[in-house]
């Protein structure tokens, strides 16, 4: 086999279709198949999304439209209540596992790593394959479970049980749930398999002269993101098999003793429920940096790019991003807190969920820093990247109110931390996956997007974000709790209703905005001005190959690093910026020697 | 877990056409044939994907060890009395690993033969281990003790499959060795001076001591 691989590399471009564009072990091929597949799972989350405040914002109105499309899931028109709850839990489970995750470390991170560390490819590109041919049976697994009997999983995307262990215990709780299992334990495959590779490929196949010193914040954000998630989802397969042995074996690892179902007493007895929640938690807290390391990553190389300064405090940039994932392993009670543990318990994770927030202050002010006093190009990629610092610090504020327990135990389960989570992980990785689109598109398809759509795009979304989640503190103050199909019925949730209705309305406008960008996206792809090699005049390694890279990435030599990823407005020089990989130029005025090999130039 | 394993020596064997680069070997200086996307995975590189893809499935049953953990302070714990046959698949997969060594130790000499009859010797002992395990269940089965009869048996079950999968995956892997040790001599050095024949089974080895240590750790706490 590995004959044939070779003597197809040694011949250039003769793969058939089959292997070059589907059964690809290209690594850019993969990173795009994982990006677009992404892009349709994330229409698919948002379309869910408009179901839900749909119903919150006109609840019991019947849409006689969607009755007729969704027979099952809306009689009449009328949305019910398995319907609703199915939604909620398939939104936040496509969107978390199904679209940022790949996204980001499936999509950005196989398309970028191999370009920007100057390798060929991945150090293990057939197991990178069966990483991306494991996300579409996934989906489909997932995507079925609407169409069994009782719908899609209703239990949330954390799946507590009970709710999710007992088959009798809600319509969704059958073999929907039991599909979600399975699609799950799929896709927690791939991203192993996908971890390994990544961590492999950045340690073991950097180009010659760059160390990891040298790397750039999108590789580091990348690497850490691997490893942080090769530790953390294994201990979800756990749980998810257990849960499964549950569900069919007939095992108690999570359904306590005495429970009745429709008067009938469970066959189970002795299990632990909040054991899942800890297991699931000490996955879910990783899982949440899994999805905002890589954008953080991607974010200091847009903003250094387009601010033309260096990252300020390159160290510190590397060491926070270390620091957060090491923290992330030792915060997972703060999502448990009403769950009845030890006041002294409670303490302790206050204490180290508060001490998270300082490396990721850290990383705020040099971003902050890195624009101080520079003269900003206003790109797309540049504006998604301003709306994702807007955005973290919005929702990064509300974390440090949620980290203490005598407040959460009253906002655990509201709308208050809806509104935070959208903020901080949800919108700001978002932003991120956009600026990264409009900055490398150019890369990824030879072709630029346009700008002029780039921006209303992204003032339609900035402005949208805001209008639909933050409100939603306000509604959380007030006691409207999450998951709940008719919060209405409650006298004090009442008088929310018109700001329900105003949310609901900006959400849709939201969700249409999106659709400026997949116009321009598809448009650009094939009427796009062609790019040049290197447009944003960017100092990283994967702007020296051509746009779009060849199979193998370079030609007959690898680029070879002679400083760090950030040389932006070098002083002397006539270019204002230094590519890594550009020879050492010969010194027009001071030396400029000690800028190689790090961070602690400035 | 097989396939992982598969890939990882598949990879291994990419080197040999790659001529032998360093890990970090710049394309274009090894020769002519040194552009190619094999060069991408020597052993060297092999080696530190295995060791994550050992860090992984340690990780997994770190989980699995907490929870029982956890399972066994409810009132509702009783221990099941465990097949004694239990002793004698134990005695086969560490005879598995020594012969494993003793394989490794013959390649070292450059006797292929010697490999090839160890090799041998530890996929039947491996496969042995494994109807073992199959006939424990069916013993306890026997005895009315089934999956979901006791949170003991339940754990009991869930850890001798999962651990079994994984040990598939390394028969798979000891499968694999034997095939590529039989091919002709491989052409010059792969890791470090070491040659391919011991490049694949020191990768094999440690994942196949792993789990022997892995099950000696379930053993014992199943046990225990
Ligand atoms: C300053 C740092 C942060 C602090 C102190 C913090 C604190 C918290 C706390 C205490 C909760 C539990 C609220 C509850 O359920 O009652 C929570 C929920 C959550 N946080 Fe954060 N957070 C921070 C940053 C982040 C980041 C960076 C992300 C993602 C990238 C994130 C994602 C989430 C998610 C998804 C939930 C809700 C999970 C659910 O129940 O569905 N948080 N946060
Ligand atoms: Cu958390």
């Amino acid at each position: 086999m590995a004959h044939v691989a070779h003597a197809e590399a040694q011949a250039g471009h003769e793969l058939s279709f089959w292997r070059k564009y589907i059964f690809s072990q290209d690594h850019k091929v993969i990173g795009i198949q994982y990006a677009l597949t992404s892009m349709f799972m994330a229409v698919l989350g948002g379309l869910l999304a408009m179901f839900i405040r749909l119903q919150l914002g006109w609840p019991g109105q019947s849409w006689p439209l969607l009755g007729r499309l969704f027979p099952s899931g809306m009689p009449d028109g009328q949305m019910n209540q398995a319907f609703y709850l199915a939604s909620v839990t398939m939104h936040g489970t496509i969107m978390i596992f199904f679209v940022l995750t790949t996204l980001l470390t499936g999509g950005f991170g196989n398309f970028l790593i191999p370009l920007m560390i100057g390798a060929r490819d991945m150090a293990f590109p057939f197991l990178n394959m069966l990483s991306y041919w494991l996300y579409p049976p996934a989906i489909i697994i997932l995507l079925a479970s609407f169409f069994v009997s009782g719908g899609a999983a209703g239990g949330g995307w954390t799946a507590y049980p009970p709710l999710s262990a007992l088959p009798g215990a809600a319509p969704g709780s059958g073999l929907g749930q039991t599909l979600w299992l399975i699609s799950l334990a799929l896709l927690i495959l791939a991203f192993l398999f996908g971890s390994l590779n990544y961590i492999t490929t950045i340690l073991q196949l950097r180009a010659r002269g760059l160390s990891m010193m040298r790397l750039p914040l999108t590789i580091w954000g990348l690497f850490v993101t691997a490893i942080l998630s090769l530790l953390a989802f294994p201990v979800l397969l756990a749980a998810a098999i257990m849960l499964l042995f549950d569900r069919i074996g007939g095992t108690s690892f999570f359904v306590p003793a005495g429970l009745l179902i429709g008067s009938v007493p469970v066959d189970h007895r002795g299990g632990n429920p909040l054991l899942w929640q800890h297991l699931f938690w000490f996955l879910g807290h990783p899982e949440v940096y899994v999805l905002i390391l890589p954008p953080m990553g991607m974010i200091s190389d847009i903003l250094a790019n387009n601010a033309r300064k260096p990252i300020f405090g390159y160290r510190f940039m590397v060491g926070s991003i270390v620091a957060i994932a090491f923290l992330s392993f030792l915060v997972w009670g703060h999502h448990m807190y009403t769950s009845g543990m030890a006041p002294v318990l409670g303490t302790a994770f206050m204490t180290t969920t508060l001490v998270i927030a300082v490396p990721s202050a850290i990383k705020t002010f040099n971003w902050l820093a890195t624009l101080w006093r520079a003269k900003i190009r206003f790109t797309s990629a540049m504006l998604f990247a301003l709306g994702f610092l807007s955005l973290f610090v919005t929702g990064g504020l509300t974390g440090i109110v949620l980290a203490q327990p005598p407040v959460d135990i009253y906002f655990q389960d509201t709308f208050f931390v809806v509104a935070h989570f959208h903020f901080v992980m949800a919108s700001a990785a978002i932003f991120a996956s956009f600026a990264g689109t409009y900055y490398w598109f150019p890369k990824m398809f030879g072709r630029m997007m346009n700008e002029r759509l780039g921006k209303w795009h992204f003032w339609l979304t900035f402005v949208g974000i805001y209008a639909t989640f933050f409100p939603m503190h306000y509604a959380g103050f007030m006691g409207m709790m999450r998951r709940i199909y008719s919060p209405q019925i409650y006298a004090h949730l009442q008088g929310l209703q018109p700001l329900n209705v105003f949310v609901s309305i900006a959400a849709f406008v939201l969700f249409a905005a999106q659709f400026i960008f997949l116009y321009n996206f598809f448009r650009s792809l094939f009427r796009g001005p062609q790019a040049e090699r290197n447009p944003w005049r960017a100092t990283t390694l994967e702007w020296e190959a051509p746009s779009p890279p060849p199979h193998l990435n370079w030609g007959e030599t690898l680029p070879t690093v002679q400083r760090w990823a950030y040389d932006y407005s070098p002083p002397d020089m006539a270019e204002d910026f230094q590519p890594q990989a550009a020879p050492a130029a010969v010194p027009t005025g001071r030396s400029r020697e000690g800028r190689g090999d790090g961070g602690h130039a400035r | 877990m097989a396939q992982r394993v598969l890939e990882q020596m598949k990879s291994l064997e990419a080197t040999r056409t790659a001529g032998g680069n360093g890990p970090r070997a710049p394309a274009g200086n090894g020769g002519g044939s040194g552009w190619s996307r094999e060069e991408a995975a020597p052993a060297a590189t092999v080696r530190v994907g295995l060791w994550f893809l050992l860090t992984a499935v340690t990780m997994l049953f770190i989980a699995f060890t907490v929870a029982y953990a956890a399972r066994r302070t409810a009132p509702d714990w009783a221990p099941i009395a465990l097949p004694p046959i239990l002793w004698v698949n134990t005695g086969l997969l560490g005879a598995s690993s020594a012969t494993l060594e003793w394989a490794r130790r013959r390649g070292r000499r450059g006797d292929a033969a010697g490999v090839r009859g160890g090799l041998t010797v530890t996929t039947l002992f491996g496969a042995a281990f494994l109807v073992g395990q199959i006939a424990a269940w069916r013993e306890l089965a026997a005895a009315g003790v089934f999956m979901a009869t006791s949170p003991h048996s339940a754990f009991f079950h869930l850890l001798t499959a999962v651990h079994g999968l994984h040990l598939l995956g390394g028969l798979g892997a000891l499968g694999y060795a034997l095939r590529r040790t039989a091919a002709p001599a491989p052409a010059g050095p792969v890791l470090g001076g070491e040659d391919l024949t011991s490049a694949v089974l020191g990768s094999v080895a440690i994942y196949w001591h792993f789990l022997t240590v892995l099950w000696l750790y379930v053993f014992f706490i199943i046990w225990s």
